[in-house]
């Protein structure tokens, strides 16, 4: 049976979602959408440059046959501008996805709680299928998911940071408790961290550096891809208990030099 | 008149839909979209919906992010 993650009305194959910034060229960015096997994508809305408005857009590097659009609304520090950058990238796009985010800090990139509930709000009542980028706290989450929010996407640590999943507990009790697909964003740096987020038991995984930012961001891309199957797997099937004292895996009778 | 667009001052010529003002701008309305005084101008709307003395203008596109 296929393992379909389904995020409003919107159905995935692949539980990676892969963002465009900070790859070294197209190409290499293009390689690896392509080796990451996801089948959404980021990308992030600004202003044209009016002084030099020629040139491609992110969305020549994107077919749209394939990937989903997910357009985020990095850079907020307010609902209100959050809430203009989603429409924008409603019609820009034609679609009703956004990523939202609602930045409290520059340093740390945490979410402003209060101003993403806010903004989450009011694009749920406009129509919107919002993903909320938020703190690794259940409580806002389960607020979130209140709201009307398709999914909810905990930090599993600062964005950029590559410090993999600081705090696996508190996503387990989000997943736990979630009633929404919940999808680790920010922080994963290389493929144990993706493995570990998802035999956490979240449903998907958003990254962007760790890929982008790896040596070879090809080889990471397929890296990521396997890791995050493999997690996924794992958790399905469902891990042994841990013990402290050896269990032998070999029978313990009929052993040589024994006494019959 | 004068306008606002993305941040800095301009001269519009009265009466100026925001497709004339596109391709004053040299813009291609289809990688694009705008907002005017915080509000969206839908795509459809651009051909003649005109802009307005002191009207704030953002004019977007999708770019490289995560």
């Amino acid at each position: 049976m296929a393992d379909v993650l389904k995020i409003g009305p919107y159905e995935l194959k692949s539980r990676l979602i892969v963002g465009t910034g900070k790859y070294p060229s197209m190409d290499v960015m293009q390689a690896c959408h392509d080796a990451s096997g996801a089948d959404m994508i980021t990308v992030a809305i600004r202003r044209i440059n009016i002084d030099d408005p020629t040139g491609k857009t992110m969305l020549d590097f994107i077919d749209r046959s394939r990937y989903a659009i997910l357009p985020n609304t990095a850079g907020c520090y307010t609902a209100k501008d959050a809430i203009l950058t989603a429409r924008l990238a409603r019609e820009l796009l034609e679609t009703d996805l956004i990523k939202l985010e609602v930045i409290g800090d520059q340093q740390t990139l945490y979410p402003d709680t209060r101003g993403t509930l806010e903004a989450a709000e009011a694009l749920v009542a406009d129509g919107f299928t919002v993903l909320p980028y938020i703190g690794d706290d259940p409580i806002a989450c389960k607020q979130l998911e209140e709201i009307g929010c398709a999914a909810v996407m905990p930090l599993a640590a600062p964005i950029g940071s590559g410090l993999g999943v600081c705090n696996p507990y508190s996503i387990r009790i989000i997943k736990e408790r979630a009633g929404v697909p919940v999808i680790v964003d920010a922080g994963v740096g290389t493929a144990s961290d993706a493995a570990l987020a998802m035999e956490l038991g979240v449903d998907a995984l958003l990254m962007n550096t760790g890929i982008a930012a790896a040596t070879d961001p090809v080889r990471m891309a397929i890296a990521m891809k396997h890791a995050t199957l493999a997690g996924r797997e794992a958790f399905l099937a469902g891990r042994m208990e841990k013990r402290l004292y050896a269990n032998a895996s070999s029978p313990m009778r009929d052993l040589i030099g024994t006494p019959k | 008149m004068t306008i606002s667009v993305n941040g800095a001052e301009r001269e519009c010529a009265e009466g100026s839909t925001f497709a004339e003002l596109l391709g004053e701008l040299g813009i291609d309305v289809r990688g694009i979209a705008i907002a005017r005084n915080d509000e969206v101008v839908r795509r459809a709307d651009l051909g003649h919906e005109r802009i307005a003395q002191g009207d704030r203008i953002e004019i977007i596109k999708a770019v490289a992010g995560g």
